[in-house]
């Protein structure tokens, strides 16, 4: 089993907050949907090189901020700005594809592209193999598993040489040591592309490790920051319980700790946690 | 030559819509809209009677109720008020009851229900021809220019939209061919049948077929064959032409399914 990405790896550093790093930036962003607020005063942004990822529990609104800040929705207030000329690849949350469309994944990638250089096949092969999906340019979608839907999906948005890639609950659907892999993939494409990452998820453990910072929305701001610092929040623990963010304070405990030795079995911790593994409670108290 | 000029019309008039009905009904398929389909069918008899009532060419309101119609059922979906579904059968019968109610008060009553119901491609007239090949010629070039954004949404509209497709208009443009290709159908396979047309090509096709712009093409050529077949049918036994075609449409969508699926299914 490969091991997870890890936050404290080394990696290109971001300049702190200057103008020219930002992707998007979204201020007091409020939706109402048939009468019913769904978000209010919501801010947030993403800069090039970073993970941000949104979390919060089912129906807080997070898939809707995605939309608002992907241009599909329009906001009943507040404003997103975003660089100019900026290029988004998304992958959405759930891709059915009508089995009455016969579809290969080298068609399937074409969509994106227009009628730029990267519609060649040679490119297309690149980025399948780029995501760990290589050979699977002619075999058709409705063949495909979860795990590979996600990798083909997302070969579909780093085809258009994104700045940003909005990921939408990327490992659904996905085994558990996919999962892992998945994620690794993420934080390996960030590191070579140098693009940021919005992902949403409502998993919490891996994904943790694999973000620079955190968002944890429930129709508001909750708390917004690092990993470590979120989960220590209150307001992290209203929302998702204490015994949670006390695994994931844990989590992070461990994952810290096996960095400052060098040599601890990360695998070991890593299963112990991120499975739910009650035992992983004890070790923290 | 033994095939008479009427004959001839005919088979023209007929692989003409099926040319664009195989492209346009695959989209059909893929969307998911047959029942959309039948309401631009029925309610076009709305406008054939609409158009004795006025006084002016059939064709004429007919396409215009279909493109009101599409534009209705366009907003209904997008509204959610209402469950699409039942809206628009709503739609459909009841421009449908409100033709045949119309018709009624026409004094002139040597209107032929049938043909309108049926098809009467048999008596289509030079006339018809020009309109066919002209509505089908600019819905084939539209449908060229809007193919990708097109496919792109029906794989996925939120991903479409971040990529750029403007997926509204791209919509509104499908809807309007329909519209168009339903009015130039009605003359072939009459109201009731039109929907046949569209999907039954198209769904053999997609036996048959590795890759949408297949699929497409394909469907023509099923539509044409069809027709022909139909029409033979028609001409040597005696069968009622436009149901002859969708019979014999049918009858090449068993025989896909039957044989074609293997080949498609079980590929590497």
């Amino acid at each position: 089993m490969r091991g997870l990405p890890t936050r404290n790896r080394p990696r290109i550093m971001i300049g702190q907050m200057t103008e020219n790093n930002m992707l998007l930036d979204a201020d007091g962003v409020a939706v109402e949907i048939g009468g019913q607020s769904i978000l209010s005063q919501v801010s947030a942004h993403v800069e090039s090189g970073e993970i941000v990822t949104l979390i919060g529990p089912n129906g807080s609104g997070k898939t809707t901020l995605v939309r608002v800040l992907l241009g599909v929705l329009k906001p009943n207030a507040g404003r997103v700005a975003a660089k100019s000329g900026l290029r988004i690849g998304y992958v959405p949350q759930r891709l059915s594809i009508e089995t009455s469309l016969p579809l290969s994944v080298g068609r399937f990638l074409k969509f994106g592209v227009g009628r730029g250089p990267n519609r060649q096949r040679g490119k297309r092969t690149a980025v399948l193999t780029e995501v760990g999906a290589q050979g699977l340019i002619d075999a058709r979608m409705h063949d495909l598993s979860g795990g590979e839907l996600q990798r083909v999906m997302l070969a579909r948005a780093l085809l258009r040489d994104p700045d940003l890639l909005v990921l939408d609950e990327p490992v659904q659907g996905v085994d558990i040591n996919g999962q892992a892999e998945i994620y690794n993939l993420i934080t390996r494409i960030r590191d070579s592309r140098g693009c940021g990452i919005l992902m949403v998820s409502h998993d919490l453990h891996l994904v943790m490790a694999a973000t620079d910072r955190v968002i944890c929305l429930n129709h508001h701001v909750c708390c917004a920051g690092k990993p470590e610092a979120v989960t220590r929040d209150p307001a992290f623990e209203n929302i998702f319980g204490a015994e949670v963010a006390a695994q994931l304070a844990i989590y992070h405990h461990h994952h810290d700790h096996t960095h400052d030795s060098g040599g601890a079995p990360v695998p070991l911790d890593h299963s112990h946690t991120y499975q739910g593994d009650t035992g992983a409670h004890t070790h923290g108290d | 030559m033994g095939i008479p000029d009427f004959m001839l019309r005919a088979a023209l008039a007929g692989a003409g819509v099926a040319i664009v009905a195989g492209p346009l009904g695959a989209f059909v398929v893929w969307r998911r809209m047959a029942y959309f389909g039948e309401a631009l069918a029925h309610s076009s008899l709305l406008g054939v009677v609409l158009g004795i009532v006025l006084g002016v060419l059939p064709w004429i309101t007919v396409l215009g109720v279909s493109v009101i119609v599409a534009l209705l059922l366009y907003v209904m979906d997008r509204s959610k008020r209402s469950t699409l579904d039942a809206g628009i059968g709503i739609v459909a019968h009841g421009a449908l009851a409100t033709g045949l109610v119309l018709l009624s008060f026409v004094e002139t009553a040597r209107v032929d229900l049938f043909a309108y119901l049926f098809g009467d491609v048999l008596a289509a007239t030079p006339h018809d021809l020009w309109l066919i090949y002209g509505g089908g010629t600019a819905v084939m070039a539209v449908m060229v220019m809007f193919w990708n954004p097109m496919l792109s949404v029906v794989v996925n509209e939120e991903v479409a939209s971040v990529e750029g497709v403007n997926v509204t208009r791209t919509k509104l443009v499908h809807l309007m061919m329909l519209a168009v290709v339903v009015a130039a159908a009605m003359k072939v396979v009459g109201v009731l049948l039109i929907v046949a047309l569209l999907i039954a090509p198209a769904s053999a096709a997609r036996q048959l077929s590795r890759s949408p712009e297949q699929m497409a093409i394909l469907a023509s050529v099923i539509g044409v064959i069809s027709v022909i077949a139909g029409l033979w049918a028609s001409y040597e036994l005696d069968t009622p032409a436009g149901p002859s075609i969708v019979v014999a449409a049918i009858g090449l969508f068993v025989l896909a399914v039957c044989f074609g699926n293997r080949s498609v299914r079980s590929a590497p």
